[in-house]
């Protein structure tokens, strides 16, 4: 049995100086056979296995990760987390996701820093102003907090943005979200792994998937770098390299790999209390509990795995930041990386059954996953159990690109592409 | 970032290139015969392979022509470049 972490279990290993602390979750070797098999360890699939543990009973499972577990998009995101979508199918998909960030750390007994801060979405011509408008609209009527903020709102609310209308793209009002903000994406992974972890789900590490072994229409198991391992079920939760995945399995997905960056400022003292994004000029920010500004950049257009994106993309982000924010101009930026995301062509996600039993993906994230990640694994975990997607993921399958029923969210997706 | 040699221009800075993504998906010959799986697969679904990838790209602030190339998009290193109705070059 798992310890609960507490302020008394806090003090109690303050006693030996921190180092009797219990682990957070195994190492196991994998077994033989499992009922399913999870393949890629980030959030959406830690997520995954914890509710297929948890509300399936489905505790003879695991999770395979080639690198460390979070290592890859989980730990690389700006934390953003949102419900604002326009079509209905979204809202019920991001709300979901909201609605239970809103009580993970309780369910988890793991702080995962979820602050409702508020995200505020800015409009910098006539378009925008119609397009925010109508999405506001769209948003209460599906019961998602969402008002429209004009330039003296959005300046109240966040007072070191530049309203100046003499600037390139002035600010001509915004969305205001409340319940949106930030969490801290590593314990994201961390919580659910030691919550699956508690339940019996083996998290096994270092373990790349070289193969999916196919008896005609059926899945039998996983070639990994620690041998073959059998299986009935398996959920691909891959991200950037759902694709890599799909080509062993002979699918065809719409998907197209690309570099996203993001950077981060030296650490400073508390200076903007919110998230504020800007499709048209391209700039989002917050600032984390460290002080650092965390400021998301946009996607090369050229599909590439190599985890590193182009400088010029930064530089676009970070001249569009410098005009909404003068008080940064002297601030020195510390960090910056890239992550390989999965883009769809509707800019929505696929959660979604195969035409080969027993292989499912949830893939197409795209440049905005993470704030989805608790729904993403609840209705997918949902979607493996049952053989049957849950309504609320329903319309995001892989059949929509033959139908023609695309969803499409390139206006509340926030990242052009 | 890196630099693309462009078979009319020479080599440039990939700012000026744009993407266009796989290349030697051929156009339907017959559109009004195919099936919504056939047109599924023509419009929307990729190769996106990590590896030696075939794809278009097109010099879009020089001579604004098109052309192909390979190149291996683990670690964006460009193994060959070729003109538009050329065969791609062996592995």
């Amino acid at each position: 049995m798992r310890n609960k972490y507490s302020i008394f279990s806090l003090f109690k290993n303050a006693l030996s100086y921190h180092e009797n602390w219990q682990r957070a979750w195994k190492d196991p070797a994998p077994k033989k056979e499992y009922d399913a098999v999870i393949i890629g360890g980030g959030g959406h699939g830690l997520a995954t296995a914890y509710y297929l543990a948890k509300k399936h009973n489905m505790q003879n499972i695991a999770v395979v990760e080639k690198g460390w577990i979070g290592g890859g998009n989980t730990g690389r995101n700006t934390t953003i987390i949102r419900s604002n979508y326009l079509w209905d199918a979204s809202a019920g998909l991001y709300d979901h996701a909201l609605k239970i960030w809103e009580g993970l750390s309780q369910e988890l007994n793991y702080n995962v820093m979820f602050s409702q801060r508020g995200v505020m979405n800015l409009a910098h011509n006539l378009q925008d102003v119609r397009d925010l408008k109508r999405r506001t609209h769209a948003n209460r009527l599906n019961g998602i907090d969402a008002v429209y903020l004009n330039t003296e709102e959005v300046k109240k609310f966040c007072p070191i943005i530049n309203t100046s209308q003499d600037i390139r793209y002035p600010v001509l009002g915004g969305t205001l979200q409340k319940r949106a903000g930030t969490a801290r994406h590593d314990a994201v992974a961390w919580g659910y792994a030691r919550g699956a972890d508690e339940m019996g789900v083996d998290i096994i590490q270092n373990c790349e998937v070289k193969g999916i072994k196919r008896n005609g229409d059926e899945v039998e198991g996983i070639e990994t770098t620690k041998g073959f391992i059998k299986t009935k079920k398996i959920g691909v939760v891959a991200a950037g390299h759902s694709s890599v995945i799909a080509n062993m399995a002979g699918v065809r997905l719409p998907l197209e790999s690309k570099p996203l960056q993001a950077l981060v400022s030296e650490p400073v003292k508390p200076i903007i209390d919110t998230v504020v994004m800007s499709n048209a000029v391209h700039a989002y920010v917050s600032q984390s509990d460290k002080g650092e500004l965390v400021i998301g950049a946009g996607t090369d257009d050229y599909i590439s795995y190599s985890q590193k994106g182009s400088h010029q993309i930064v530089e676009g982000t970070l001249n569009a930041i410098l005009e909404l924010y003068p008080i940064f101009s002297r601030m020195r930026m510390l960090r910056q990386w890239g992550g390989i995301v999965d883009i769809c062509p509707d800019a929505s996600p696929i959660l979604s059954k195969t035409s080969i039993k027993g292989l499912y993906f949830n893939c197409g994230w795209g440049t905005g996953g993470f704030k989805a990640t608790p729904g993403s694994g609840d209705l997918f975990a949902h979607t493996i159990a049952n053989d049957e997607p849950h309504k609320l993921n329903a319309a995001f399958n892989l059949n929509r690109f033959v139908s023609g029923d695309l969803v499409d969210e390139h206006g509340a997706a926030a990242v052009a592409h | 970032m890196f630099l693309i040699n462009c078979p009319y221009c020479g080599e440039r800075d990939q700012q000026e290139f744009k993407a266009g993504g796989e290349a030697h998906i051929e156009r339907p010959k017959q559109p009004t015969e195919l099936s919504d799986d056939q047109w599924a697969e023509y419009l929307f679904m990729r190769k996106n392979i990590k590896g030696v990838q075939f794809e278009r790209w097109n010099h879009a602030h020089g001579c604004r022509k098109w052309f192909n190339m390979a190149r291996d998009t683990s670690n964006d290193e460009i193994k060959a470049i070729y003109k538009m109705g050329e065969k791609p070059p062996p592995q």
